[in-house]
């Protein structure tokens, strides 16, 4: 069965402007990476990767953009949410010193993945980018777990004034990176695997997703590819044969929007 | 291998395993795959006049003995989405264009259009159970049904089919009136109506609440929707609805079905369920001593 689990919201907090992260009891393993649809009833029902994860309890994170972050904004302590899954592939961590970008929320994607890498003694370089310095979250717990962390700001409100894909063109020259893991807006990600030449290289896709199970075709970029099962991580190598990435998707409809 | 080539009135199939309607058929590339993948062909999704965003999530869900959707018919449009048909014009696998509409002149205006943009047929779908004005409401008119299929089939070359709801009592007399309409073939089954409601919160899962139930439950349905309308109609039957393996499709060919259409099987067995159920198939018809398909249509009532 792929039904919505109801449960409820354990505890909510602000991470910075406009984005909170909800926790909630979910048992169960997790691969980073992966990604859960989130029911809230009489609303919607949309994609959100882990952020948080334990034996028994699951978090997400996510900037408040529309009908559905807003219901979720608001949710409280004791509310009804459904959940099922998780989705996707994941992200496969090989090296023994990774870069991983986060641009936006797409460091709520990485946590899990920087978290693991860590566990595992690898050497973890995190650059995590956002518009200005009050849109920035997980700054602190990646350090905690480890990780060397590089903060970049648009409008140099703090750290490198700049794009996360500059600063991690600047990274790639100065030290040796054996893979990079991104997330965040496509075209930040299709410059950064420009920048990376022949480095492995993994990145998480956002689509408008429906089933999640790989069946309704909504969220297929390339020949067929479904972001919502054969991703929602994909290799440079076949994000380089893929028209979309980078370009557009889709909305609703099924119609095209550039990036 | 034996012979698993079919015929569907100008359609020649190499194989009898078709992509049906709403399934991995977003766009060029999703097509493509399901063809890599054995498709003998491929029904695209419902197409309207107009972009429609369909209903918001939950959209789908599975259930344990299958899948229960309502997506509202979300499509970017004719003009848009015949670009991706075009854009498979050089495959030798037939394409088949789904429309819908609420009344003949649109109906038309779709088919025309479909034609245009290079589909080998069309399949009107006068059978969704979940939109409104739309499906089976229209399929569910007698006369307005009849009025569709005879504009059709005097505006366009290429076949028609009629994609049936076994959500109706009178089967055989509306199958009955396609027939006399002059449509080339009925496909049966759509979905089945149903509802999921979640116990904790007390309501229907799906946003639209009810949606059209597919996969291994509704296999009995269609078998018996497509023998009854076999034994007493004379038109060439595609026979859907919970098809997952080999056998499932031999027992719609028994039934009186020239093809089958295969959906929700994509989940339970991966897009590859075209080649695994081709196999199926093959191994079957040898072990029985069978040399083609044609052999085997009709089986349980001729």
């Amino acid at each position: 069965m792929n039904i919505p689990t109801i449960t409820s919201i354990v505890t909510s907090f602000n991470e910075a402007s406009d984005i909170k992260t909800i926790t909630f009891t979910y048992p169960g393993d997790v691969s980073p990476g992966q990604f859960f649809m989130v029911w809230i009833p009489g609303v919607d029902e949309i994609p959100m990767s882990v952020s948080f994860a334990t034996k028994t309890m699951k978090g997400i994170t996510f900037r408040n953009v529309g009908d559905a972050t807003l219901a979720l904004y608001q949710l409280k302590k004791g509310d009804k949410i459904g959940i099922r899954g998780p989705y996707g592939n994941g992200f496969s961590l090989k090296g023994k010193h990774l870069l991983f970008v986060g641009g936006g929320t797409g460091i709520a994607m990485l946590a899990l993945a920087i978290e693991q890498a860590r566990k595992k003694k690898l050497k973890a370089t995190v650059i995590i980018g956002a518009k200005t310095k009050n849109q920035l979250f997980f700054e602190g717990r990646m350090r905690q777990c480890g990780a060397t962390v590089l903060v970049s700001t648009d409008d140099g409100s703090t750290g490198y004034k700049g794009y996360a894909s500059e600063l991690a063109k600047h990274v790639l020259k100065e030290k040796h990176i054996d893979a990079i893991y991104t997330c965040g807006p496509e075209q930040m990600m299709k410059t950064l695997l420009l920048y990376c030449k022949t480095i492995p290289f993994q990145a998480s896709l956002e689509r408008y997703m429906k089933c999640a199970l790989g069946l309704c075709g909504q969220c297929c970029i390339g020949k067929g590819l479904r972001v919502c099962l054969d991703g929602p991580v994909f290799d440079g190598t076949v994000l380089k044969k893929i028209k979309d990435f980078g370009v557009y998707h889709r909305d609703a409809s099924g119609r095209k929007i550039l990036f | 291998m034996t012979d698993l080539a079919t015929t569907i009135s100008a359609l020649q199939l190499k194989n009898p395993t078709m992509l049906a309607s709403g399934i991995m058929d977003e766009d060029v590339g999703s097509m493509q795959r399901m063809i890599d993948c054995g498709a003998g062909a491929i029904v695209t999704k419902s197409i309207g006049l107009h972009p429609r965003e369909g209903y918001l999530n939950p959209t789908v869900i599975e259930l344990e003995y299958g899948i229960l959707n309502a997506m509202g018919l979300p499509n970017p449009g004719i003009d848009i989405y015949g670009k991706e048909i075009k854009a498979l014009e050089k495959t030798k696998i037939p394409i088949i264009g789904s429309i819908f509409a609420a009344n003949a002149k649109d109906f038309v205006t779709l088919a025309i259009k479909m034609q245009h943009f290079g589909a080998n047929a069309v399949e009107l779908n006068v059978s969704c159970p979940h939109a409104k004005h739309y499906g089976l409401e229209v399929g569910s008119d007698a006369s307005l049904l009849r009025e569709i299929i005879s504009s059709i089939k005097h505006q366009i070359h290429i076949p028609v089919f009629v994609k049936i709801s076994p959500n109706i009592m009178n089967l055989v007399e509306v199958a009955q009136n396609i027939k006399n309409a002059q449509a080339d073939a009925i496909v049966a089954i759509n979905t089945v109506k149903g509802m999921k409601i979640d116990l904790e919160t007390g309501q229907p899962i799906l946003a639209n609440k009810t949606g059209g139930y597919s996969g291994k439950a509704i296999k009995p349905i269609g078998i018996r929707c497509v023998y009854d309308i076999a034994q007493n109609v004379d038109i060439p039957i595609i026979g859907v609805g919970g098809i997952t393996t080999g056998e499932d499709a031999i027992e719609y060919f028994m039934a009186g079905a020239s093809a089958v259409q295969i959906g929700s099987a994509i989940y339970y067995r991966g897009p590859e369920v075209f080649k695994h159920i081709c196999k199926e198939i093959d191994l079957w018809l040898r072990k029985h001593n069978y040399k083609n398909l044609y052999e085997l249509i009709g089986a349980a009532y001729l």
